[in-house]
């Protein structure tokens, strides 16, 4: 009685696993009977899941066709061009994790930028050849490649041309205001599906018929518009987030505006708004499946040609199941990697 | 800011200005598209890409399909190689686009050909690939035979489709009443006729036979002999463009009367010799029937070696062998009760 309370604590925190279940799942009688239905109905759907999975699901569809679902049509004799630029990929990522950890000596880091604007440039030389590589044309950059390839374009390209759209919103010009205004609610006014078909089936027939704009160009001018427009309203709200007085004081100590805005306000704006950033990022990849419907022969559709191969008639389930997990990965190591950034930078402290 | 405004102010409006301004497309080409095709090396041939049977990617990563053959064939006719081909997946409704635009030469995706098609939209059809009709497929044990056995019944289809308008002028001319079920997509309309929520379902033939082997028995399910409708799908190129258009008729003729004649892949040699002056003519061991086309003299047996006869390609994506195993009816040829006839090689 006399006991203080702070005594029971640690006994409630260190439950052994039979109390902590009856602390919170079957701790009332109907709290029992709802952790009972749960259980059985997740029971069940996991069974005829895994029975289906082991048993009736031939997963054949996906062994003879893998390296389609990776690369398409990409000439086998070329596959090594695709290695390389996994590796270069991914020693890229490795070196722009360490500069923003701060791990890299400051000279490099400064470099950073342009060194990714040049290994971008081998990447499609790679990737496209020409000029002492056998040429490529993109009609055979298919499946997660072409997924992965305008996903990395249309996010490089949205990036900055969102955030002079956020800054030409908040101009004191009236003529870039209204226009980036203008633009962005026009486009945000649009359906994504409908910015695709402008981008593939109107293009074409109102440019002069010299041009001949290539189909996964096409495609990307019309993902790097849609999402520059939703880029400019997130990096718009982390411009609002910046206080006043860091402009003024930047100014006061003889900043002059192009280096308030790249030192002082674009840095903290930016960071403000990561999680929403790539979140659009993350919405970016998973819109890509839309080129499908215009017949690129993404991961979806290479899905769906593979589909209409005669051995493998009506294999909906397993193609889907199997392409939607690859989805899933690259979608949840990009939420990872954001959840790392934030940490590293320390989103939210300041 | 001023800086960063005046650049917006510059690219911005020269983006969209890009975008934005050029004239209409050049109608008359001033050379032929087969020069063009020639100059190019390869044939660019727009396709639907996921339809079994027609056209799809093989696990080896190539085109496959009764309309891929098409292009194959000219493409044999004209670079005596098959693979010489670029194939363009294309959807409904950028098909026509893309052939008006001359973003493909030849469009081999199984469209019907049809007047308003053959006259608006601009095309120039080649000739009939694949009689397709639209049918019903029922249930075996439901004891439907013909389209009066389904009075009341309720009947699945996809709506915004022709099917769904077909159906419904067929059986308004006859005087059943039915139950229409329209669903969006294809695949949900063939589940629910699958739950047996529909006692038929409705769509082209050949769609009917590619779905009906991926029910879980096939063999428990009959499509009925009424034809709905009249779907020829050929493969087009686009109008005013006589030389390409010749190119493209004579090339599939040729898998026609080869057939009729008997010649196919494997026994091609064999024809070398033939004292036959229909055969010579035809494999240009005679004449100059090339010459016409801008095309070599031997350009039938290029097709002939490569892609192989109109009744080899049938068997090799649609006959016995095949999941769909669909008998020839009226694609056989003109001589066993077929519609499949080429005018004289001569």
């Amino acid at each position: 009685m006399n006991q203080p309370e702070i005594d029971n604590v640690p006994s409630a925190v260190r439950l052994s696993p039979l109390g902590w279940l009856r602390k919170n799942l079957f701790n009332t009688w109907y709290n029992s009977l709802l952790t009972i239905g749960c259980f059985w109905i997740f029971y069940q759907i996991l069974r005829n899941f895994l029975s289906w999975a082991f048993t009736n699901a031939k997963w054949a569809v996906v062994q003879a066709n893998f390296r389609l679902f990776l690369v398409g049509r990409y000439p086998v004799s070329q596959s090594w061009r695709i290695w390389i630029v996994f590796g270069i990929l991914a020693i890229m990522a490795g070196l722009s994790w360490a500069a923003i950890a701060h791990k890299l000596p400051s000279k490099l880091n400064r470099w950073l930028p342009w060194i990714w604007v040049i290994v971008f440039a081998i990447i499609c030389w790679l990737i496209g050849g020409g000029s002492g590589l056998t040429p490529v044309s993109t009609n055979l950059w298919n499946g997660l490649l072409l997924t992965i390839f305008t996903t990395i374009i249309s996010i490089g390209l949205s990036f900055p041309l969102g955030i002079l759209l956020a800054l030409g919103r908040q101009s004191t010009l009236p003529v870039v205001r209204w226009f980036s205004i203008l633009y962005i609610e026009i486009i945000r006014g649009l359906p994504l599906i409908g910015i695709l078909f402008m981008a593939q089936v109107m293009l074409p027939l109102v440019l002069p018929s010299e041009i001949r704009l290539d189909r996964v160009l096409r495609a990307i001018a019309g993902l790097v518009l849609f999402s520059a427009a939703y880029m400019a309203e997130n990096v718009r709200g982390g411009l609002q987030a910046v206080p006043r007085g860091q402009v003024e004081a930047a100014r006061s100590l003889g900043f002059n505006t192009l280096l308030i805005l790249l030192f002082i306000v674009l840095p903290q704006a930016l960071r403000a708004v990561i999680p929403a950033i790539v979140g659009q990022f993350i919405g970016l990849f998973k819109d890509t499946s839309l080129l499908s419907l215009f017949a690129l022969v993404e991961l979806t559709g290479i899905s769906r040609s593979i589909l209409a191969q005669p051995q493998f008639l009506g294999r909906y389930a397993e193609v889907y199941l199997f392409v939607g997990l690859i989805y899933w990965v690259f979608c949840y190591s990009m939420s990872l990697a954001s959840r790392g950034l934030e940490k590293e930078l320390d989103v939210g402290k300041t | 800011m001023r800086k960063w405004c005046l650049v917006l102010l510059t690219t911005l409006p020269v983006l969209f200005s890009l975008v934005a301004c050029g004239g209409p497309p050049s109608s008359t080409p001033a050379t032929s598209r087969l020069d063009t095709v020639k100059s190019r090396g390869k044939l660019i041939c727009g396709v639907s890409g996921e339809l079994p049977g027609f056209s799809f990617v093989s696990s080896d990563g190539k085109y496959a399909g009764l309309d891929v053959d098409v292009c194959r064939a000219i493409a044999s006719a004209i670079f005596n190689n098959p693979d010489a081909v670029e194939f363009r997946n294309l959807n409904a409704k950028e098909r026509f686009t893309a052939v008006q635009t001359g973003e493909v030469d030849i469009l081999s995706r199984n469209t019907s050909w049809t007047l308003s098609r053959d006259t608006s939209v601009g095309l120039e059809f080649a000739p009939v690939m694949f009689y397709d009709g639209q049918a019903i497929m029922v249930k075996k044990d439901s004891g439907i035979k013909s389209l009066t056995d389904l009075k009341g019944k309720a009947i699945c289809t996809q709506t915004g489709t022709t099917n769904e308008q077909n159906l419904g002028d067929q059986m308004r001319k006859l005087g059943i009443p039915y139950k229409p079920v329209v669903f969006e997509d294809i695949n949900t309309t063939f589940a629910t006729y699958a739950e047996g929520r529909c006692q038929g379902v409705t769509s082209d033939r050949s769609q009917l036979l590619s779905r009906r082997t991926t029910l879980p028995q096939p063999q428990n399910h009959l499509i009925l002999d009424a034809v709905l409708s009249k779907e020829p799908l050929a493969p087009a190129v686009a109008n005013g463009d006589s030389k390409w258009f010749d190119v493209v008729k004579w090339s599939i003729y040729t898998l026609i009367n080869a057939e009729e004649l008997g010649i196919n892949s494997k026994n091609i040699a064999q024809f070398a010799n033939s004292k036959d002056p229909e055969v010579t003519r035809f494999l240009g061991k005679e004449g100059n029937l090339g010459e016409g086309l801008g095309l070599p003299n031997d350009f039938a047996v290029r097709i002939i070696k490569n892609v192989g006869n109109y009744g080899e390609i049938y068997d090799r994506y649609l006959g016995p062998k095949t999941p769909f195993n669909l008998p020839r009816g009226q694609n056989n040829l003109w001589t066993k009760g077929g519609l499949q006839y080429s005018p004289p090689f001569r």
